[in-house]
């Protein structure tokens, strides 16, 4: 039995880089689907879509479902749904229009009461649905109703704007550049160039880490390839927004939670908690984890992304209307499945998720840029989810 | 006589596994074949190919039945001709009766339309066949766990089969379960049906089995046939072991302290009807070093009682004392229950034990994540080490700690809920059939390891359904019996007889 065990410990370890990438297959699928999209669209687009503009503008587009796919990632992989999101979204909008607008807040302070509203409507819904066990579908479709009745009284259905201009940054502005290259923001450019050499510096570290505890590690040459592919597109992407008008701040934002969340996920108790309840929670909470606590916080941290998202959109039309994010709940939810998350819980990355989104937006952007219409463009988003999610579940059970 | 069934050269792979190398598996007509080996060495793997689980393209080699050679898509395939298989984790559907479940995807029509009459009928029919006297409309969720694999077999015999495979049909019955079980199995075989049965009880194997096949490692070690003599358990171990076991349990010596833990008056009501007294002012202690056995029936409320101390998993209105040391603890969650050193290993490793989809690694760590972690981030190397040294320690099979766990196979993943538990550093450990599936070996193993743990001083309380294990690890024993204590007896005075006197004493009470 033993000599079993041993030999085959030595074979997992020594992965060849093919036998690696096959097993990895999952998560570089979902890069690879992403890069072969927009090598797509970028060719029938005869190039428009990687314009330094464009490109700017696909971010933007994106950063609000980006944002509340992170959230609605860790609320999915605990087990539930969040179908509220782009009403609150909406609401949220509205409040710090009323508050930055009608009552001439500061942007400062109402930024801080939107954000504490979205934790509060995050906290009552998580409240019945972790505490009170009804189902997250049927709490979240109430409150998608609420909010979005809400925004209408408190719009009084009028759209309001338009927003102090400090405020409007949030989402139109970039970050400042005191080289001030003219034609290129050479701090964008630094700062891509940064990132991508962390992202290398912690692969190499993490790889060593596993050699040295004895884990099965990612061949050498696979690691070194894939990053050097990685920091290129990195660099190459910096570029093109540096050659516009650099990095914008929501980017930034948007950057920094998507490492807090991953490293969230990945590296910390919280984390692995929230994977143990979505599997299995009889065995997560007879092994100690506070389970209706932990599905709670899920929903206040889906509140506040939720209202931030809300918020960075309001920013970027510069007004608040009632239709705000009708629809976004779609968006986000199908970018966490797009990106491996399992409708029953327990599966699902940060990573992916982000993936997901951008799959979606570059598809929105590039249809759009086509001149497809919206008819047929729905028609293609759906196919394309169910199609990603087939062969992924296709794939698992290979 | 010709075989009914003939594997040959069966090989299954899966990813960094091969399961199956070259098996051959011939079963003769109107025999009970055994198939035994320890976990992982591919006994349900081998069931799954033949019955169409694993369809044909997906392993390598033949599959002959009645003396043609079969290429199953699905089980539908294999049922057809009569095969019906039995699986090792019950598949019953809770919340429809007796008679839904029975009939599920095969359900008895007239013009489209369900027959409830017939169904009915056929089912009162059935039940009666295997011994049942329940109503066909009583839920699943109602019975306990010996009634439902009798459901299940009831379910097996509906479709008329030939060739019953049961796969570990016993590993969850208690004694009197199980030996009717096997009554049935005879009386079944005396009427001509062919039945394949896994099971790592050797002692229902040699009562019941005309020929055995001893898998290791995924491949066929041996046959043997019984003709008249029975089976020598002893020689099934060293097939399956390879190589000789002198003792199926370690020899302790036992090093008695101060009691650690004490229960007093603990009460505890049904989790559904909350007018129903389950736990009935139970009182015990248990002293520092000392395995304490539990031992009754299914249903007596063992596994009850053991829940309700921890954190209070079950039931409600709960009252009652839980001291340690002589003070009074809070117990009332898991978490208060785990830091105060106690931990429950659970009997339902699939529904209250593992993350099936997670890693074996993440499992191991899951009720002690501060153990791994610093300041809330974990720390994989030292999650890693921890789960290889366990993986060592205890057996566990499997190609690295980084394999998902529901693809162990039973045992294996019996083993990684053992580990997650030790892992915590628990003073009192509570084992619920912590041997369930579990081969002679890997018993033995586990055996080890809880003495080692009382040398250690800690507090052991192990509930069981197999009396012989009950007899040859504790010390002392509590005889339960619909939610109260009934008989307390040292193991040097104790035996079956006076366990099973005890429950049927109180029983007439
Ligand atoms: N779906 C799967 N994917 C990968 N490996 C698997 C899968 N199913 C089974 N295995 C592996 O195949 C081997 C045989 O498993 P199998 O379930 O047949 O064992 P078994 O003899 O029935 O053991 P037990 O007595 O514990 O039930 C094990 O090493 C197991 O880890
Ligand atoms: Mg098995």
């Amino acid at each position: 039995m033993n000599s079993i065990v041993e030999a085959m410990a030595p074979a997992a370890e020594r992965v060849s880089a093919s036998g690696f990438i096959k097993k990895n297959l999952r998560e570089y699928g979902m890069l690879l689907s992403l890069v072969v999209i927009m090598a797509f669209f970028e060719y029938m687009t005869d190039g428009t879509l990687m314009q330094p503009l464009n490109l700017t503008n696909l971010l933007l587009q994106n950063s609000y479902i980006v944002i509340m796919a992170l959230g609605m990632l860790l609320v999915i992989v605990a087990g539930h749904i969040d179908l509220s999101v782009g009403s609150v979204a909406g609401f949220i909008g509205g409040l710090a229009a009323v508050l930055m607008v009608e009552y001439q807040w500061h942007y400062l302070p109402a930024t801080a009461a939107c954000l504490m509203a979205g934790a509060v409507i995050g906290a009552v819904q998580g409240y019945f649905i972790a505490f009170h066990r009804i189902p997250a579908f049927i709490v979240t479709l109430g409150g998608m109703l609420v909010f979005r009745g809400l925004a209408l009284w408190l719009l009084h259905g009028q759209s309001i704007g338009p927003f102090p201009r400090e405020f409007q940054l949030l989402s139109s502005g970039f970050i400042p550049d005191p080289f001030g290259g003219e034609g290129l923001r050479v701090t964008s450019l630094l700062l891509g160039i940064l990132v991508a050499c962390g992202f290398f510096y912690m692969s190499l570290k993490e790889r060593a880490n596993k050699l040295q505890y004895g884990a099965a590690a990612e061949p050498l040459g696979f690691l070194i390839g894939k990053n050097v592919a990685f920091a290129a597109a990195i660099i190459y992407l910096c570029y093109l927004l540096a050659s516009y008008k650099g990095m914008p701040n929501v980017m930034v934002i948007m950057f920094a939670l998507m490492l807090f969340y991953d490293f969230i996920t990945n590296r910390t108790t919280i984390g692995r908690r929230i994977y143990a309840l979505g599997g299995n929670e009889k065995a997560a909470r007879l092994s100690g984890i506070k389970t209706d606590r932990l599905s709670f916080y899920t929903f206040v941290n889906m509140g506040v992304l939720a209202a931030l998202a809300g918020l960075v959109f309001a920013a970027r039309l510069n007004t608040a209307t009632p239709k705000a994010g009708v629809g976004f709940e779609l968006d986000v939810i199908a970018a966490c499945f797009i990106g491996g998350a399992s409708a029953t819980g327990g599966v699902g990355k940060v990573m992916g998720a982000v993936i997901g989104a951008f799959v979606m937006g570059v598809m929105n952007n590039g249809m759009s840029i086509l001149g497809i219409g919206i008819d047929w463009q729905q028609v293609i988003k759906g196919v394309v989810l169910v199609a990603a999610v087939f062969v992924d579940v296709y794939n698992k059970n290979k | 006589m010709d075989a009914i069934l003939e594997m040959k050269g069966i090989t299954k792979r899966f990813p960094g596994v091969v399961a199956l190398k070259d098996v051959n598996l011939a079963v003769r007509p109107g025999e009970i074949h055994a198939i035994c080996g320890e976990n992982g060495a591919g006994k349900s793997t081998l069931m799954k190919v033949l019955s169409g689980v694993y369809p044909h393209g997906t392993y390598e080699g033949d599959v002959h039945f009645e003396g043609r050679e079969q290429r199953f898509d699905s089980i539908r395939d294999s049922e057809e001709l009569g095969i019906a298989i039995i699986h090792q984790e019950l598949a019953l559907v809770p919340l429809m009766s007796i008679a839904e479940n029975i009939f599920l995807g095969n359900e008895l029509t007239r013009t489209g339309v369900i027959d409830d009459e017939a169904t009915h009928r056929r089912t009162v029919e059935l039940l009666k066949k295997v011994g049942l006297s329940e109503s066909p409309e009583e839920l699943i969720t109602n019975l306990g766990v010996g009634k439902q694999q009798l459901v299940e077999i009831a379910k097996a015999l509906a479709k008329k089969c030939k060739l019953l495979i049961l796969d570990e049909p016993t590993a969850s019955l208690n004694e009197n379960d199980s030996q009717a079980l096997l009554d049935l199995l005879l009386e079944f075989k005396s009427q001509g049906m062919t039945m394949i049965m896994i099971s790592h009880k050797l002692n229902e194997i040699s009562r019941i089995a005309d020929s055995v096949t001893v898998l290791r490692d995924g491949a066929t070690v041996t046959t043997m046939d019984c003709g008249d003599s029975p089976i020598n358990e002893d020689e099934i171990i060293r097939h399956m072991v390879g190589r000789e076991m002198a003792d199926r349990y370690p020899h302790r010596e036992p090093q008695i302290g101060e009691t650690v833990f004490e229960v007093r008056d603990w009460t505890v009501f049904h989790e559904q009807h909350a007018d129903r007294k389950f736990i009935k002012g139970v009182n015990f202690h248990v002293r520092q070093g000392e395995i304490l056995g539990i031992a009754g029936l299914m249903g007596s409320g063992r596994t009850e009682l053991a829940m309700s101390l921890f954190g209070r998993s079950y039931g409600r209105h709960i009252s009652g004392q839980v001291l340690l040391r002589g003070q009074e603890v809070d117990v009332s969650t898991v978490e208060k229950a785990v830091n105060h050193g106690i931990a429950y290993v659970t009997e339902d490793r699939k529904g209250y034990g593992l993350v099936l989809e997670n890693e074996i690694k993440h499992n191991v760590s899951l009720a002690n994540l501060p153990g791994v972690s610093r300041l809330g981030v974990i720390n994989e190397g030292r999650e890693y080490s921890v789960a290889k040294d366990y993986q060592r320690k205890i057996n566990i099979r499997c190609p690295d700690v980084f394999q998902h766990v529901g693809n162990l196979s039973g045992g294996n993943q019996q083993k990684v809920v053992l580990s997650k538990w030790l892992f915590a550093g628990p003073e009192v450990l509570i084992l619920d059939e912590p041997t369930r599936g579990i081969d002679v070996g890997a018993k033995y193993e586990i055996y080890c390891l809880m003495a080692e743990l009382a040398r250690e001083g800690k507090c052991i309380i192990l509930i069981s359904s197999e009396m012989p294990e009950l007899l040859g690890m504790v010390d002392r024993l509590y005889v339960m019996n619909e939610g109260v204590f009934v008989a307390e007896m040292d193991v040097a005075e104790a035996s079956q007889e006076k366990i099973m006197r005890a429950i049927v004493k109180a029983g007439k009470d």
